[in-house]
C-alpha cells in the first residue's frame, strides 16, 4: 500500500515534473557561487564520481588523491577534453568510459578542475582557463 | 547446570560427527546463523555464511554433490574461480581451493560439463565424479572481441545442447562519441550487428567464433542476469536500461526523472526478439517503449518504438540487476516454485534520490511464464546501512545466485565477495 501511495506520488511528481521543463533541481550546496566549479561537477561528473568523488566499485575511478588529479595538470585537462579509456587508475581497472567534455568553456574546465583538486581530502593548486585554452588549442 | 550443557553439547558434538562421516550434505543439520549474516528474509527463512569472502565474486554455480563455484573479476593467487567445499555439512566452506586461470563472470553446470566464461571465450571442463576435470579444458567459443563497458559474458544452457552467451554494447546508447553530451545518436547503429544481444551456440562444438553462433535477441543493452527456464523451455534475462538522460539532455530531462528513467526491464527473450536498444528505452509510468532523445525523442513520442518487443515485468530504474535464477527446487513454500529471484546489484546514478537496489527481490510466477504477481523484497541488507549515498559505502552488493540440490539457494557479493547460503527451517 505504501508502494502504491509512494508510486502515484512520484508519478504526479514526474507528470509535473514534465510539464515544467527546465525545472533541474539538484540537492542545493549550503554556499555556492552561480556556475562555480561545484555547480559544474554536479551537472556533469556527479553521476559517475559520485558527489564525495569516491567513484564507483570496478566502473569509475575516485577522484580521491588519485595521481591524475593531484598530478601533472595538463594530463588531467586532457583527460577532460579528450576522455579516458581501459587505462588502470592506482592498480585497478574500471569498465565504464570517461567520455570527452570539451563542449564545457575553457572556464568551466578549470572551475570543475580546481574544485576537484580542492575538494575530497585533495590538495593541489588551481587550474586556470589560459591553461585548459593552451592545451585546447594543442589538439 | 554447567555439566548438563557440557554434557548435551557434547553429544551433540559426537552425534554430528558421526553422521558427517556417514553422508555429509543429507545428515547434516544446516543451521542459520543467529544474525542471518547481516542481511533480513522473510519468515521463516534464515542464511548462514558459507565463506566472509573469496574476492570480487561474480556469478556461482553449486555442483550436484554439494561444491561452490564462484567466478572471479580480479585473479586471486592467479586464479580466476574459487571452489568452497563444506566437508563436514554444517554448511560453511571448510575448504577454500583455486581452479582456471581467467576471470570472468559467466558459469553454469550442465551436460555433464562446468562452462566457465572469460570477457573474450567460453571454456568447459568434463565433470569426473561430480568434480570438473581442470586438466581437460576444451574452448568452446573463442576470439571474442575484448572491450570493457559491458564486456562481461553470461551463459545459460537450454536442453537441447545449446549455449547461450550475453554480447553486451560497449555503449550507452549508440551515439557517435559514447556517452558525450551533444553526440549523436547512429542510424542504424552499427553495434548491433556483433553487440547488443544474446548469440546461441552448439554447447558441445569446440573454437566456434562469434560468427558461427546465432544472434538469437537483439536490441538489448547489456544483459549480467540470464537463466533458461526449464519448465517453460524459455529463455530470460534482466536488461540494464541507459543512463544518463540528464546529464545528456538536461533541457529536457531534470535530475529526478532521469534517476527514475529508464526502467530496468524483465525480457521473456523469444527467439528473434528485438527490444529496441538503442532506439528505444522502456518508461514504466507510461508503460510502454520510448523514442530515444538521441534519435529525435521528446520523452513521449513512441514512433519505431511502438513496434519493439516490451518487457515482462518493469522495475525501477539503474537498480543493476546481475543475476536472475528460476527457482526449481523443493526446500521453499510452494509459491516459491518457478518463480524467479532476482540480484539487484544497485544503483549508482539516481542522484539526488537515494541509490536504490542492493537487495534480492523475487517474482512469483503463473503456470503461463509470465509474472503473477508484483515482486517482493527477499533479502536485503547487505549494504550495511539504511540507506545508500555513494555506492562505494555498501558493505556488500549481491551479484550471483545458485540453487543446491536439496533447494537452499547461494547469493554472493562483489565486494568482498561474502557467499551467503539460504535456507528455509
Ligand atoms: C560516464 C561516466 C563519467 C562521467 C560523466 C565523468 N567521468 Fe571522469 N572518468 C570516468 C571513467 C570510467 C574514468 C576512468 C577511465 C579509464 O579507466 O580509462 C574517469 C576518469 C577520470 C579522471 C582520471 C582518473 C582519476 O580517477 O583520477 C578524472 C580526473 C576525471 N575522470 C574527472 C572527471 C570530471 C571532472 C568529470 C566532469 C566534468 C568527469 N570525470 C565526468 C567516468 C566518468
Amino acid at each position: 500500500m505504501k508502494y502504491i501511495i509512494s508510486l502515484s506520488l512520484l508519478t504526479f511528481f514526474l507528470s509535473s515534473a514534465m510539464i515544467q521543463k527546465n525545472t533541474i533541481t539538484k540537492p542545493q550546496p549550503s554556499v555556492y557561487q552561480p556556475d562555480s566549479g561545484k555547480i559544474i561537477y554536479e551537472t556533469y561528473c556527479l553521476a559517475c564520481h559520485q558527489e564525495d568523488g569516491s567513484g564507483v566499485p570496478n566502473m569509475n575511478p575516485p577522484l580521491i588523491k588519485t595521481d591524475w588529479v593531484l598530478g601533472d595538470s595538463t594530463r588531467l585537462i586532457n583527460v577532460i577534453l579528450k576522455g579516458l579509456k581501459n587505462t588502470e587508475i592506482n592498480g585497478d581497472s574500471y569498465s565504464n568510459e570517461m567520455p570527452s567534455h570539451d563542449f564545457l568553456t575553457d572556464y568551466q574546465i578549470a572551475e570543475v578542475l580546481t574544485y576537484v583538486r580542492k575538494s575530497f581530502g585533495n590538495q593541489a593548486g588551481p587550474i586556470s582557463s589560459e591553461d585548459v585554452k593552451k592545451q585546447r588549442a594543442k589538439k | 547446570m554447567k555439566n548438563l550443557i557440557l554434557f548435551v553439547s557434547i553429544i551433540a558434538l559426537l552425534t554430528s560427527f558421526k553422521s558427517a562421516d556417514k553422508n555429509p550434505i543429507k545428515k547434516a543439520k544446516l543451521k542459520a546463523d543467529a544474525d542471518n549474516g547481516g542481511i533480513t528474509l522473510p519468515k521463516g527463512f534464515g542464511a548462514l555464511v558459507v565463506s566472509e569472502g573469496v574476492g570480487k565474486a561474480r556469478h556461482i554455480a553449486v555442483s550436484e554433490k554439494g561444491d561452490i563455484y564462484v567466478r572471479l573479476a580480479k585473479l586471486k593467487d592467479g586464479k580466476g574461480t574459487i571452489i568452497l567445499k563444506d566437508n563436514n555439512g554444517d554448511g560453511k566452506a571448510d575448504e577454500s581451493i583455486g581452479f582456471g586461470s581467467f576471470v570472468g563472470t559467466g558459469i553454469v553446470i550442465g551436460n555433464n560439463y562446468l562452462y566457465a566464461s572469460s570477457d573474450s571465450s567460453v571454456v568447459r571442463y568434463p565433470m569426473v565424479k561430480g568434480s570438473p576435470d581442470e586438466s581437460k579444458p576444451e574452448t568452446i567459443v573463442t576470439g571474442l572481441e575484448l572491450y570493457s563497458e559491458h564486456g562481461t559474458k553470461s551463459l545459460a544452457l537450454d536442453d537441447k545442447n545449446h549455449l547461450y552467451v550475453t554480447f553486451g554494447a560497449p555503449s550507452n546508447v549508440c551515439q557517435e562519441k559514447n556517452r558525450m553530451k551533444g553526440s549523436k545518436g547512429m542510424t542504424p547503429c552499427p553495434i548491433l550487428e556483433w553487440h547488443g544481444g544474446v548469440w546461441q551456440f552448439d554447447a558441445n562444438k569446440k573454437n566456434q567464433k562469434q560468427a558461427d553462433g546465432f544472434r538469437y535477441v537483439t536490441g538489448i543493452r547489456n544483459i549480467v542476469g540470464l537463466d533458461w527456464n526449464k519448465q517453460q523451455g524459455e529463455l530470460y534475462a534482466m536488461q540494464h536500461g541507459r543512463d544518463q538522460l540528464t546529464t545528456l539532455f538536461p533541457e529536457m530531462y531534470n535530475a529526478e526523472q532521469s534517476a527514475e528513467l529508464p526502467s530496468e526491464e524483465f525480457l521473456l527473450l523469444k527467439k528473434g526478439s528485438d527490444f529496441g536498444w538503442p532506439y528505444c528505452y522502456h518508461d514504466r509510468f507510461q508503460g510502454k517503449k520510448i523514442l530515444s532523445p538521441e534519435y529525435g525523442g521528446d520523452g513521449k513520442k513512441q514512433e519505431i518504438c511502438e513496434g519493439k518487443d516490451k518487457p515482462i515485468m518493469a522495475f525501477p530504474a539503474h537498480w543493476a540487476p546481475n543475476a536472475l535464477m528460476f527457482y526449481t527446487g523443493d526446500m521453499f513454500p510452494a509459491k516459491y516454485k518457478n518463480g524467479a529471484f532476482i540480484c539487484f546489484h544497485g544503483s549508482w546514478n539516481r542522484a539526488p534520490l537515494k541509490q536504490g537496489g542492493y537487495f534480492v527481490a523475487f517474482v512469483p510466477f503463473g503456470k503461463d511464464g509470465k509474472p503473477s504477481g508484483d515482486y517482493e523484497v527477499f533479502a536485503e541488507g547487505f549494504s550495511g546501512g539504511t540507506e545508500v549515498k555513494n555506492p562505494n559505502d555498501a558493505k556488500a552488493r549481491p551479484v550471483g545466485l545458485a540453487q543446491s540440490a536439496d533447494g537452499s539457494i547461494y547469493i554472493t557479493d562483489s565486494v568482498k565477495g561474502k557467499v551467503w547460503r539460504i535456507i528455509h527451517q
